[in-house]
């Protein structure tokens, strides 16, 4: 195999780049920013999956199975928070939730 | 061979994230991003990772990406006029940061020496099964522990009150 572990890390960090840009523009619709979430965390994942195939361990495929649980559980929650305040608001713009107290 | 396979799912990846950003619907946004997992999870296959390329396509385009499209159809958010999207403005932040981002990666890769690079190893299922349940078993029920604990949340959050 003859893929150089340099370009897998620029590749990662350009998708966390377009991720976290993603998160920072759309900050006014909260789905778009769970979507920049995701595309940051699976950023994080094609890292350890070149550093784990590149030093021959298994520890980073491990991590990001691991990640793959937690992004699941986040998203679960972060859906759930998104229907409750859609229910009460009628609307997913981070403007509208603006004061503790409903 | 590989390394011209991995360029142009490098690039697919790419262009599909910059089109899910950019998109003006947030259903085409998932689908882009889908596409764009798709291409990611053949990356993880290239790397030697074919577990880790399967649960992708399975749990991210299969499940997460579903619950997205699925709360956007249930809460009737697919029409473009309903959803704000932000103005130009609102651009200029990311597009400072990715700028930065891309520019210190051009550094860094200009001042790169090509080195003789190890060979990738990919890992067995065997190797990967073995390490998971010996070594790291206790993150296992951590991790289950906190899946109950998402889906005791999520249930709490979404019942009718």
């Amino acid at each position: 195999m003859t893929i150089p572990l340099f370009h897998v890390l620029i590749l990662a960090a350009l998708l966390f780049a377009m991720g976290l840009a993603c998160t920072i523009a759309w900050r006014a619709n909260v789905i778009m920013m769970l979507i920049g979430i995701e595309i940051m965390l699976n950023a994080v994942m094609l890292t350890l999956v070149g550093g784990s195939s590149q030093w021959g361990m298994a520890d980073g495929q491990i991590f990001s199975l691991m990640l793959m649980a937690l992004t699941s559980s986040e998203v679960s929650l972060a859906l759930a928070m998104v229907v409750y305040l859609h229910r009460r608001r009628q609307s997913v713009d981070t403007d509208d939730f603006n004061s503790m107290k409903g | 061979m590989e390394a011209t396979l991995f360029y142009i799912l490098a690039l697919v990846t790419l262009v599909g994230t910059g089109f899910a950003i950019t998109a003006r619907q947030a259903v085409r946004a998932i689908v882009y991003l889908v596409n764009s997992f798709f291409a990611l999870a053949l990356i993880f296959y290239l790397l030697g990772a074919p577990l880790v390329a399967a649960f992708e396509v399975i749990i991210y385009a299969g499940a997460i990406m579903v619950l997205f499209l699925f709360v956007i159809m249930m809460l009737d958010l697919g029409h473009p006029e309903r959803m704000k999207s932000p103005r130009l403005v609102d651009w200029i932040p990311a597009l400072v940061l990715v700028l930065v981002t891309a520019a210190s990666v051009g550094v860094l890769a200009a001042q790169h020496h090509a080195q003789p690079l190890a060979a990738f190893h990919g890992i067995s299922v065997r190797q990967f099964s073995q390490t998971l349940f010996q070594r790291y078993g206790v993150a296992v029920e951590l991790v289950s522990l906190q899946l109950l604990f998402a889906l005791v949340g999520a249930i709490y959050l979404g019942r009718r009150r």
